[in-house]
Formats: C-alpha cells, sequence, structure tokens
C-alpha cells in the first residue's frame, strides 16, 4: 500500500489531550494545515478560545503537519490515524531577560536566598550577615533592613498572598515580617535545634477559621507547624531518623518533607498523621518539586489577568493552574537519580529518571506541570517529561556545579545559576543556551524568575543583588 | 571482707568523725605545698624519679584545665555570626574542602612561618649580569670569551631547541631548569605544585625575560586549570600570573604568590 500520508494530500487524525483523551471523533484534513489552522479546528472541537501547541510523537509542529510527519518518516504509520497532541499554551509569553538593570550591593555577606512574592512586585532577600532585606522593585533600591535573626539567614518565603514574608536562620529560628513596613510580627518562633532547611506555607485555599499556618523543616529532623498570628507552635512531626532538606505543601491540605534518611514522608497536616513513606532513594534526598508549586506560589493572582482583576479566587485560581489531573512529585537525590511520584495515592515511583553523573541539588516543575528540570553538580542541567518522566534533553553550558534553576512563567524559559559565577537562559523550544548573563563575581547561590515574567533576581557570594530585564 | 579495709568497715560501724569532711579540704588544700616540700628535700635518684612522676601528672593536669577552657570558650562563639554563609544545601557538603583548605594553611604556615604572604614584591634587588653569567672559554686556545651559561634557575619552553652547540651564545644548563612552581593563593591560603607557562617579566632586565631566568620578584605565569578559577564571564582560568618569593638558585624549588 503506497504512504498515504506523503503521496495523498490528505490525512486521517485524532486529536488528544495531554492526558490522551479524544477530542471529537478522527477527522481527515489536508496535510498542509499550518499550526494556526489546526488551531482553529481544535477550538471549534472544544469550544474555546486559547492557543495550543501541538505534538506528534513529542516532534512539535512548528510550520505544517507535513513537515513534521516528513521529519520522521517511518516512525509514524500512516496505516492508522495520525494522532496530534495538544497541548495548551500560556496565554502571555515571557521574554528573555537580557541585561542586567541594576546591582545592589548592601548586604554585608553572601546573598543566600531571595525572591519574589507571587505577583512579582516584591522582591526579599536574606543574607549571611543575618539580616532580610526588602528592595524596591520601581526604583530598584533597598526599603527595608530587617535585623532579628542571630545567624546566617538561609531560607525565605513569601506568604502566598504576600501578607508575610517568613525567614529562617542556622541557629533555628523562624522570624515572620510585615513587608509594607518591614517590621517584625509577633515574636521569635523558637524550637528547632539545628538549621532550617525548608519553609512552607499553607496554600491559601486550604486555609481554615482565618488561621495562618507556616512548616518549616530543620536539620534536627523534626518538622513544626507554627501558626503565624499566635506565634505558637501548633504540631511537631517527628518521624525522620536524620535531617529534612525539604518540605512542601501541597494543594490537598497533605505536607511532603524529603530527608537525608533517604525517605519522603507524607503528613496529613490537620492532625498531623503520618499517611505514607516514600522510600526509593539510596542516599540524601536533596531537593523535592510538585506540579502544583506554581499553582500555590501565585496564590490568588492570576498572571492571565494581569492588571484586570486585584485578586480572583485561590481555589479557581490554583485549579486552573493545576490542570486536570493528579499532582506529581519529583525527588532528586545524592544518589545522581530523580524520583516520579503520586504521592497522594501510592508510596510506588511511577519512574526512576537516570541520567545525571553528580548529586542532584535542585528539582522544579515547569508551572504548568509539563516539564521538570534537575539542577545537578555535574554542570548539567537536564530536562524531564513532567508526566511520564521520560528523558527529554541536556543543557550543557556551566563549567561549574548548577546550583538552582526558576521556569519562567509560561514554561518556555529556564534560567540557572552556578557556581562558575554566570546566570544563563536556556530556551525550552531549542533546548539551546538562548542568553549567557556574566556579572556575578563569585558563585551565583540562587535566582529567582517572577510568577509575572519580566524580571530575574540572583544572588551569591559576591554580596550583590542582580536584577535582570528584558 | 579482706583484712585491709578496716577504715571502711569502722566508718560503717561507727559512721565518720563529725570533723572528717573539713579535715580532708584542709588535706587536700596542704597537699601541694606539702609536694613541694617533698620535691626541696629530696635529692639523689629518689628526687629524679619524684620529679619525673610529678612532671606528667603537670601535664595531665594542664591538659585537663585547656579542654575545661575550651568547652567554655565554644559555647562563646556561637552566638556571633560566622564569615562565609553558605546555601542551607550546602551546609552539610563544604565541611570537607574547608578542612582541607584549613589544613593547607597550617602546614604553609609552618613552613613558610607568618607574614611571608605580604608580598607581591614591590622591590627586587638587582642581579647584576656577572651573578647571573658565567663567561666561558672557547676556542682552540681558550681565548675566545663570548660564550655565557646562566647560573639561575631558568624555565625552557617545551617547544624549544637549541642552536648548533657551536653558535650557543647562551647555555641554559638542565639541570636548573624547572616546569613546576608552588603557587600560593593568598585568599585561599593554600599552595598548589602548579606547571610554568611561561616568563612574564623579570624586573630585572628584558634580556633574562627573554632568557626564561627566574630570581626573586620574577613574575610567571603558571596553569591553575586544576584550581577551577573562573572569570565572571563564566570561563575556566587556565593561565594566571604569580610573582616568585624566594630565591630559586638557593633553594632548588620555586615558591610564588599568586596575583589575584
Amino acid at each position: 500500500m503506497m504512504n498515504t500520508a506523503v503521496s495523498d494530500s490528505k490525512v486521517l487524525v485524532n486529536f488528544l489531550n495531554g492526558d490522551g483523551e479524544r477530542a471529537g471523533a478522527p477527522l481527515e484534513i489536508p496535510l498542509d494545515a499550518t499550526t494556526s489552522q489546526l488551531q482553529v479546528l481544535v477550538n471549534a472541537l472544544l469550544g474555546a478560545e486559547e492557543k495550543y501547541q501541538f505534538h506528534v510523537n513529542d516532534f512539535e509542529v512548528t510550520e505544517s503537519l507535513r513537515k513534521t510527519l516528513a521529519q520522521q518518516e517511518g516512525s509514524v504509520s500512516t496505516e492508522n490515524a495520525v494522532e496530534i497532541r495538544y497541548e495548551p499554551q500560556a496565554v502571555f509569553r515571557v521574554r528573555a531577560v537580557t541585561r542586567c538593570t541594576s546591582s545592589m550591593p548592601g548586604h554585608g555577606e553572601a546573598v543566600i536566598n531571595a525572591a519574589f512574592n507571587n505577583d512579582g512586585t516584591q522582591l526579599a532577600s536574606g543574607s549571611g550577615d543575618a539580616s532580610v532585606r526588602f528592595w524596591d522593585l520601581t526604583t530598584e533600591s533597598p526599603l527595608h533592613v530587617c535585623k532579628a535573626h542571630k545567624q546566617w539567614v538561609l531560607v525565605i518565603s513569601w506568604h502566598p498572598a504576600s501578607r508575610y514574608l517568613a525567614s529562617a536562620c542556622k541557629k533555628g529560628d523562624v522570624c515572620i515580617w510585615d513587608p509594607k513596613s518591614g517590621t517584625q510580627v509577633g515574636r521569635i518562633l523558637t524550637g528547632h535545634k539545628k538549621y532550617i532547611s525548608s519553609l512552607a506555607w499553607q496554600p491559601l485555599h486550604c486555609s481554615k477559621n482565618n488561621h495562618i499556618l507556616l512548616a518549616s523543616g530543620s536539620k534536627d529532623s523534626t518538622i513544626k507547624i507554627w501558626e503565624v498570628v499566635r506565634g505558637q507552635c501548633v504540631m511537631s512531626l517527628s518521624s525522620h531518623t536524620q535531617g529534612v532538606t525539604s518540605i512542601r505543601w501541597s494543594g490537598d491540605d497533605l505536607i511532603y518533607s524529603a530527608s537525608q534518611d533517604r525517605t519522603i514522608k507524607v503528613w496529613r497536616s490537620s492532625d498531623g498523621v503520618l499517611c505514607r513513606t516514600l522510600q526509593g532513594h539510596g542516599h540524601w534526598v536533596n531537593s523535592m518539586a510538585l506540579s502544583t508549586d506554581y499553582a500555590t506560589r501565585i496564590g490568588g493572582w492570576d498572571p492571565a489577568l494581569q492588571g484586570k482583576v486585584q485578586s480572583a479566587d485561590p481555589l479557581t485560581v490554583y485549579n486552573k493552574y493545576k490542570g486536570g489531573g493528579e499532582e506529581f512529585m519529583v525527588s532528586g537525590s545524592d544518589d545522581f537519580t530523580l524520583f516520579l511520584w503520586h504521592p497522594a495515592k501510592s508510596n510506588k515511583p511511577v519512574c526512576r529518571m537516570t541520567g545525571h553523573q553528580q548529586l542532584i541539588n535542585q528539582v522544579m516543575f515547569s508551572p504548568n506541570g509539563r516539564k521538570i528540570a534537575s539542577a545537578s553538580f555535574d554542570k548539567s542541567v537536564k530536562v524531564w517529561d513532567g508526566k511520564t518522566g521520560k528523558f527529554v534533553s541536556t543543557l550543557r553550558g556551566h563549567v561549574r556545579a548548577v546550583y538552582q534553576v526558576s521556569w519562567s512563567a509560561d514554561g518556555k524559559l529556564l534560567v540557572s545559576g552556578s557556581s562558575d559565577s554566570t546566570v544563563k537562559i536556556w530556551c525550552m523550544r531549542t533546548f539551546s543556551l538562548l542568553q549567557d548573563l556574566p556579572g556575578h563575581a563569585d558563585e551565583v547561590y540562587t535566582v529567582d524568575w517572577s510568577p509575572c515574567g519580566s524580571k530575574v533576581v540572583s544572588g551569591g557570594k559576591d554580596k550583590i543583588l542582580k536584577i535582570w530585564r528584558a | 571482707m579482706p583484712q585491709n579495709e578496716h577504715i571502711e568497715l569502722s566508718q560503717k560501724r561507727h559512721g565518720k568523725r563529725f570533723d572528717h569532711d573539713e579535715k580532708l579540704r584542709k588535706k587536700n588544700a596542704r597537699s601541694s605545698h606539702k609536694a613541694s616540700m617533698k620535691a626541696k628535700k629530696l635529692h639523689g635518684l629518689k628526687a629524679k624519679l619524684y620529679n619525673k612522676k610529678r612532671h606528667a601528672e603537670k601535664i595531665q593536669m594542664k591538659k585537663a584545665i585547656k579542654m575545661h577552657e575550651e568547652k567554655q570558650t565554644k559555647a562563646k562563639d556561637a552566638d556571633n555570626v560566622q564569615e562565609g554563609a553558605v546555601p542551607a544545601y550546602l551546609l552539610d557538603r563544604e565541611t570537607q574542602t574547608r578542612a582541607k583548605v584549613l589544613s593547607n594553611m597550617v602546614k604553609q604556615k609552618r613552613k613558610e612561618k607568618a607574614g611571608k604572604w605580604t608580598v607581591p614584591i614591590p622591590k627586587v634587588k638587582a642581579v647584576g649580569e656577572d651573578e647571573v653569567f658565567k663567561v666561558l672559554a672557547t676556542g682552540k686556545r681558550r681565548k675566545k670569551t663570548w660564550k655565557r651559561m646562566v647560573t639561575k634557575v631558568t624555565f625552557v619552553g617545551e617547544e624549544f631547541t637549541r642552536k648548533p652547540p657551536k653558535y650557543e651564545r647562551f647555555i641554559r644548563p638542565m639541570g636548573l631548569r624547572f616546569k613546576k612552581a608552588h603557587v600560593t593563593h593568598p585568599e585561599l591560603k593554600a599552595t598548589f605544585c602548579l606547571p610554568m607557562i611561561g616568563v612574564k617579566k623579570n624586573p630585572n632586565s628584558p634580556m633574562y625575560t627573554q632568557l626564561g631566568v627566574i630570581t626573586k620578584g620574577t613574575v610567571i605565569e603558571v596553569n591553575v586549570s586544576e584550581l577551577g578559577l573562573v572569570t565572571t564571564g563564566g570561563k575556566v582560568v587556565w593561565g594566571k600570573y604569580a610573582q616568585v618569593t624566594n630565591h630559586p638558585e638557593n633553594d632548588g624549588c620555586i615558591n610564588a604568590v599568586l596575583l589575584v
């Protein structure tokens, strides 16, 4: 039989969404159909008004269907209908940052942590000089200096509605700050015996009776849940046998904690019951990320409605950005592997992802949860499929260990900060280096891409905070 | 019950004297005086043995006191903010490398004595040509004297090939050729044995630079690719300048400090 896809000018296609469900019956469409024409077709089938990306066997359809099929001749069986997967794209585009608009000195020691708030209008940084600083983003100048800690500020974390900023130090203290005035709220929350490695706020849509809860994971192998307004420790979860490295508060109101004792534990936040223990890693679990991280981070602020609505209902925004399907978790470890989990359902991993040659320092889901980026000490960043855990690509270019990565809000760009003192921007369409941003004088410890997409902040051992813009 | 425990037995039966503890305290307080009295009085072999025993005891005592003092000072240090802040993800990892740097630093200090890193040397003692070059007599009657032998340490590049010996004006002896230098990083306070790339400048004379003569104060270029230094642009640095801090011709090695 003749190869119908190439000889004929028409082809039978099936449109599938990201989870593999069909949209309507198979259609016969001309081979010369372009992406914009496919888009009109899918919108008509679904009765929606959105932009899509189309894939045939993981190859993106860039120009016309004919070209994409010709690229992978042989691997697509034209006996059956061609399956085209469509993925909704972010309605806005983030441009790659290209220049440094300001280098802000002020910290007396290395900048350990810098983060934007949920809508990208405020910026805070924590440093080794035991202070937390707030920065004014319109003038790019210092706003408040907050001193209460006695030791290096290791972690900072914004409340998902930007009402508070929590900071934790090497001594084991947690401080809560008011970002408007830069004053401390309540007392110092003491209780941990060793340094705190991670902080997580309760997602907005999970909070009950106006309680604002914060979880902190520490090297002393406990997790404590604090009620911020009263300044009290509500619960102390201790089941880990070694230091906790990372904690996350999921949208299903579960707390996940990764530890150096090679396990990840799942806790019910309401009563502190240990639901299950995820085992599989052979060494310390360094980092963990959820596919809903972005959805919980932005709180009630919807980047698609920039400037139109002040704050939407957190639950609807969460559901919108979470998308259909389950919540996935990925964990990166010292044993050079990553695991993909379904933590709310089972304690068996979905997939084990191998390929890194050194320990994995950070993992991160793209905002739409379709991709995973992992930063490793083997100088590379690897990109994986967020649903199946399949390897997608390796990003090479750094000459020393990569410490941190951060996704742009539309998931098309990735920024990475490394020990080689550079920040690099990667294109997620071609998986190549888009922009090399030198400027730091020493190791870059932290990078963050603002949720609104226009700015990137980076800080490191040279004590300077840099803001990059498009 | 053994025969000799009659004191314990008596204490058990009748109790201690009421002033027992007070007397014991006084005896203890007096003991050092008694010991010194004894040390003064003894002579001969007994004095020798006694003093040896006492010496060992005193060492133990001082060690114990020092250990207790350390315990106290440590508690004080914990309150101060330490330098060299690192993120949480590096806290459990840095210990190894830090320790290595520290031990290197201690070793180097012992070797070089403190304060020698105040170089780069701004002023160099002039080294004259008569000191550097030895005149060689050539010719059948040994009366031609245009040939010179370098008496200082030299660096000779990999690609150097000798001219025919008949026409060679400068001889650089094989025994004084060096390929590696001990380079100290002034910030890390660590020393590394690194291969040399070339002689950048010998401040005494451009001719020495050309010949690759290495004296104190000479700026040499070393291969630092093993150190993993990075430029602000994120490229690996492989060549860096260093200044020689010792007299290589006297010491048989080249010590240098990295110019950062």
